[in-house]
């Protein structure tokens, strides 16, 4: 039966490749049925699947299908609505009270009360549970008795954090932070039932949440069945029977597969094969914006980039990097090059500003080898850029980079391209500070604000600042914008913040990265969210 | 082609990565043999008329004749690479990225827009050097630890085994990722010492088989007990007559090494740039095999007929230093 | 016979340790895997402490080492970084690489046998040179590319078979992949037998055979090929071993989640405790493959006995 399935769509798919017709389903014409299960393509996450203990894309897509948050961004415009949320009150931009919706249950039957919440807040934040999103709770009171810098715990919740009723908890932060509710759709903050810390281990087995999936299976590494769940209390109910996420470790083989029939969404096209998708996919495509920017990190701990001069050397090596003609070989487009710090689809009222990066992220080969020279040259005539070579399609973006600077700095020397076998690493080769010139640095937002393209990145010892950066300006600037309850005031303010990156060219930005997506003929309505995961539950299956 | 009626024997078993092939000679000690097992070894003649027997009869092989005439040329190409390619490997313009031959770029371009015939001639360099120094240190090691395990015997023949066993035991690709992925040196020699490392136990093997068999020649015998000291009993009798095995092997082994070159490019972890190397195209170029097939093609071609070479010339000299088949 | 299979034992201790000690030092070469863990953003300092105390990483080596083998004998080989038991991890993965294994030597003991029997019996002739120089080829041509060429032509040009292999793996789908596995062995074993039919075939004993006025083929199957599968036999023993551990590339190509993609996961999160564990296995695989094929001479070849 699979087997014959599998032929069928195989054909269809070569019609559809050869002669670019249209191939119909089983007769009935594109109606789709509520009914039926979708394959998509997934990689294996590195950590067990807690809330806040996932901080990559493809736990995350899981956590978006079978959790609902306080908040959750919208599909389309990123906005952070409620969705658990009742209300969240303020009057100083410290001091919060929630009160959670009622009726929400989990799939097994637990009511999602304020609880639930506080329960799973104060798991995160504690230091024992080795939690990797543990510091999205750093700002509410209480955080450094429960996750200490060194040392043991002195406590076991966290002291902001208060249940005031079935339905109602107040939370209390360390310092202003007007912007607080909009970070609560990021999938750290999401509730947990009881089940989850009566039987830990079973949990993790099979998760239970509270979206719109159930998980039906789970064979780690290989493959999570995921099933509609029919009570689903919320509004946004899956459209199809369920997904069945399938673990590829080379999106090569994720996309051939999708070309044979046997897998129905890819939702991370190869560069390789983005100039056959026309052809392969007809309009079967996407290719929308997505909260990821690509950019080069330095490193300032080593002398030879942070002395009077390198901004100049910096900036320079920004303006001979043709970021129009990569993005439109190498990426097909699918990347746009940036000329700010942030997202276009933070839009302009959250804080993206095109142009805001002027002269110095345009491809100006002549002025690039001037400031170059101004600013005393290359350290040691050289430069080379560190990459992991294991993920992504960074080799090909690293190479032409190098190219870029070779022919503006006409020197087929002056840059090369250093891959690092694995990602751990490479990370490994950042956190010990052995970096010795730029790196790939990408940023996916976790929530759609101007602060998280900036905080994490650039402040003094920031958690992601992993060229250690240092400026205090831009860190005052900071700390002002988060006290300000006026949200266009501070995002004026996260705007100044920016400059300052730009007058320092703290890191070189590339190109804002797309969410890409391809599918098969049974589908239709496959769109993907700000955060390039697909939007699973509106995906209609034929 | 004549000389293909010569027959390869078990000396080409020796070189499946990470298989031990030399049958029996391994666990001599342990196996009682009645009279008439063949050894897998004829009777033993003195090496000047082996070696210039070998010589006469690889002259008159067209296989032979053929496959150094590509090894001469690729060393030729190694060594200038400029006579035969004008531009730079290293001058790549992205907006020819893909695209086809056209006349002065006979091999068109590659997905950065880099000449492929530039680079592939380029490449020959770099792979050529992977695999003959990797060949040397595997021989020297292996020869050198084989011979003493099998001359002095005992309890030097079984920590050498043992050790021998440890290295072979480890899957070579597996040991190339984990060792290479932290090496962040852009030179050939990381990969060149990994290949040494886990290569030399299978010349090791074949080494101490026929020093044990030499060893046991009555000229030997008589030699020692004429009084010859160790090293003149090693260097004069023993090393002529076993080193026949390793050269077959080695060079047969040579080939074996390029094309694990552009396996562990493949993986990411082989050489990095910017080097040029066939290994380093033939990874980049593969995740565009349907757009630009040409960029796979001639550094992958390039790449079999050095393979191909090396392993031909390996089967050939065999054929001539095996006087059961002469 | 039992004494020599209890000193090969006895001789696979040393060996064993001394593997496994290899690999767990060269796994630890490759420095701290905490970081890789924590990706894009680094761990705090006090759960980057945790964590290491956690995966006993905190300990010298050599104390990481003697705890890991002590754990190992108890049947006890740790826990991935993900949470899961590399037990669990091992009991989905060799099923499917012991299946495609089995496809590969079997492909090695049908299509490399006959046509080594076929070109050992008809040395010269067109089919002889003609089989010769495709197993050049064959040897020549790394395995990813033959791969990835035989995916794009018979997965997606032409539809024959499923490009990838679905994760219940079944034999059907693991017939491609066990060729791109199998084919460079493929290659040596049709070289093999080619060599040794054609050696026997001026022996004594087949020239006897031959004299009683034996039929052709009762000389071929019963005499000859009995006698000359035993370098062929000694090959593909050892050939499992490194089929098993090597199929990193063809499992990556055809994305089978068997031990080389374990493998592969293992080493890209530098995850110790993976790494080693599937290695050990490996390393025991390897070690009695090669002990049974010794004791398969003695079958094949009754003048061989083992004291």
């Amino acid at each position: 039966m699979r087997g014959a399935t599998h032929v069928k769509w195989a054909a269809c798919a070569m019609a559809v490749a050869l002669a670019a017709t249209a191939c119909g389903g089983d007769g009935d014409g594109g109606g789709s049925d509520a009914g039926a299960v979708l394959s998509a393509s997934w990689g294996d996450p590195q950590n067990p699947l807690e809330p806040s203990n996932t901080n990559e894309v493809q736990g995350g897509k899981v956590l978006d299908m079978i959790f609902r948050g306080l908040k959750r961004y919208d599909p389309e415009t990123g906005e952070a609505k409620d969705m658990l949320a009742e209300r969240i009150e303020t009057s100083d931009s410290q001091n919060f009270t929630v009160t959670v919706k009622d009726g929400w249950t989990f799939s097994n039957g637990e009511k999602v009360t304020a609880q639930s919440f506080v329960d799973a807040w104060n798991y995160g934040a504690s230091l024992r549970n080795n939690q990797r999103n543990a510091y999205f709770f750093a700002y509410i009171e209480g955080y450094d008795q429960v996750h200490p810098e060194e040392g043991e715990q002195t406590a076991d919740t966290l002291s902001g954090l208060k249940v005031t009723g079935d339905l109602t908890f107040t939370v209390k932060l360390t310092q202003k932070f007007s912007t607080f509710p909009d970070t609560l759709g990021y999938n750290a903050f999401a509730p947990l039932p009881r089940a989850f810390f009566d039987d830990h281990d079973a949990w993790v087995k099979k998760p239970v949440g509270n979206g719109p999936y159930l998980v039906d299976s789970y064979t780690r590494g290989s493959q999570m069945s995921l099933r509609r769940w029919d009570d689903y209390p919320g509004p946004d109910k899956a459209q199809n029977g369920g997904v069945d996420l399938k673990v590829y470790t080379d999106n090569n083989t994720a996309y051939t597969d999708l070309m044979a029939g046997n897998l129905d969404l890819v939702d991370d096209v190869p560069a390789a094969q983005l100039k056959n998708v026309k052809n392969d996919l007809g309009d079967r495509y996407l290719n929308t914006p997505a909260g990821i920017i690509q950019t080069l990190a330095f490193p300032f701990y080593d002398d030879a980039w942070n002395k009077p001069g390198s901004e100049k050397v910096r900036k320079g090596l920004s303006m001979a990097i043709d970021r129009g003609q990569i993005t439109d070989t190498i990426f097909q487009k699918t990347r746009t090059p940036a000329t700010d710090w942030t997202s276009p689809v933070l839009g302009e009222d959250g804080g993206y500003r095109a142009g805001l990066c002027g002269e110095a992220c345009e491809y100006k080969p002549d002025e690039a080898r001037k400031l170059i020279e101004e600013g005393g040259g290359l350290p040691g005539g050289r430069v080379t850029i560190t990459f992991n070579a294991d993920t992504g399609s960074h080799r090909e973006w690293v190479n032409a980079v190098c190219n870029s600077i070779n022919n503006a700095l006409d020197d087929e020397r002056a840059c090369t391209a250093n891959p690092v076998g694995t990602f751990a690493d490479f990370r490994n080769e950042i956190t010990d500070r052995k970096m010795t010139g730029p790196f790939r640095a990408g940023w996916q937002m976790d929530y759609p604000l101007i602060q998280n393209f900036l905080q994490p990145l650039y402040y003094t010892d920031a958690s992601s600042n992993d060229g250690k950066w240092s400026n205090r300006e831009f860190d005052d600037l900071v700390d002002r914008a988060n006290q300000e309850a006026d949200t266009a005031k501070a995002v004026g303010l996260f705007q100044q913040a920016e400059e300052v990156v730009r007058d320092n060219m703290a890191a070189i930005p590339l190109w804002y990265q797309n969410g890409s997506a391809g599918w098969s003929e049974r589908l239709s309505d496959v769109k993907l969210n700000p955060f390039s995961v697909p939007v699973y539950e509106q995906i209609k299956v034929s | 082609m004549p000389d293909h009626q010569h027959e390869p024997e078990r000396a080409i078993a020796g070189t499946g990565m990470g298989g031990t092939m030399d049958l029996g000679v391994d666990e001599a000690e342990t196996l009682e043999k009645r009279p008439g097992v063949p050894d897998g070894r004829g009777p033993q003649e003195p090496p000047r008329s082996l070696w210039s027997d070998a010589w006469r009869d690889l002259r008159r092989n067209p296989v032979f004749i053929v496959s150094a005439l590509v090894i001469l040329f690729l060393l030729f190409i190694s060594l200038w690479p400029s006579a035969i390619a004008s531009g730079s490997p290293l001058k790549c313009d992205l907006s020819k990225a893909q695209q086809g031959s056209r006349s002065g770029h006979p091999f068109g371009f590659d997905g950065q827009g880099c000449d492929v015939y530039t680079r592939t001639v380029y490449g020959a360099r770099t792979s050529v050097a992977v695999g003959v120094l990797a060949t040397l240190g595997v021989a020297v090691l292996g020869s050198v630890l084989g011979a003493l395990a099998g001359f002095f015997g005992g309890v030097w023949d079984s920590v050498l085994s043992r050790i021998t066993d440890v290295f072979f035991a480890i899957p070579v690709v597996l040991g190339g990722l984990v060792l290479l992925s932290v090496i962040t040196s852009n030179t050939v020699w990381p990969v060149i010492g990994f290949i040494v490392l886990l290569g030399w136990p299978q010349i090791s093997r074949i080494a101490r088989g026929s020093v044990i068999t030499a060893k046991q020649n009555d000229y030997v015998q008589a030699a020692r007990a004429l009084g010859a000291s160790t090293s003149r009993l090693m260097l004069r009798h023993i090393a002529p007559n076993a080193v026949a095995p390793v050269i077959v092997v080695a060079t047969i082994a040579l080939g074996t090494y390029i094309a694990l070159e552009a396996t562990l490019s493949y993986l990411g972890v082989g050489l990095k740039p910017p080097s040029v190397s066939w290994g380093i195209d033939i990874s980049a170029a593969s995740p565009y095999i349907r757009n630009a097939p040409h960029a796979l093609l001639w550094p992958s071609g390039a790449l079999a007929v050095t393979v191909l070479a090396f392993i031909m010339l390996g089967d050939a000299v065999r054929d001539a230093l095996d006087p059961k088949l002469r | 016979m039992g004494r020599y299979v209890v000193r090969r034992l006895l001789q696979m201790i040393p060996v064993f340790i001394g593997a496994t000690l290899l690999i767990f030092l060269m796994v630890n070469v490759m420095g701290d895997p905490i970081a890789g863990l924590c990706g894009e953003r680094r761990c705090d300092p006090a759960t980057a402490a945790r964590l290491e105390r956690e995966f006993g990483l905190d300990k010298p080596v050599w104390q990481q080492y003697l705890t890991y083998m002590g754990n190992v004998f108890t049947g006890d080989f740790g826990t991935a970084f993900n949470g899961q038991e590399v037990t669990e991890l091992m009991s989905t993965a060799f099923p499917v690489t012991i299946r495609l294994t089995l496809i590969a030597i079997l492909f090695e003991i049908v299509i490399g046998v006959t046509l080594g029997v076929v070109t050992g019996l008809r040395r010269g002739r067109p089919v002889d040179t003609g089989v010769l120089l495709l197993t050049l080829v064959v040897i020549s041509v790394p395995t990813f590319v033959t791969g990835l060429l035989l995916q794009l032509l018979l997965g997606v040009k032409w539809g024959w078979i499923r490009p990838s292999v679905s994760s219940e793996a079944p034999f059907d789908e693991l017939i491609l992949p066990g060729l791109v596995l199998a084919s460079v062995s493929l290659a040596y074993v049709t070289r093999l037998t080619r060599t040794s039919i054609a050696e026997n075939r001026r022996s004594d004993y087949v020239r006897t055979a031959i004299a009683k006025g034996l039929p052709r083929h009762r000389v071929v199957v019963r005499h000859l090929l009995r006698n000359s599968l035993i370098p062929v036999v000694t090959f593909i023993g050892a050939d499992i071993g490194f089929l098993m551990g090597g199929a990193i590339v063809t499992e990556r190509i055809f994305n089978i989640h068997g031990v080389g993609y374990q493998l592969y996961q293992g080493i890209l999160r530098q995850n110790t405790q993976t790494v080693v564990g599937f290695v050990t296995v490996l390393v025991l695989v390897f070690l009695v493959a090669n002990l049974v094929v010794d004791l398969l001479y003695a079958v094949l070849d009754p003048r061989i006995r083992y004291a």
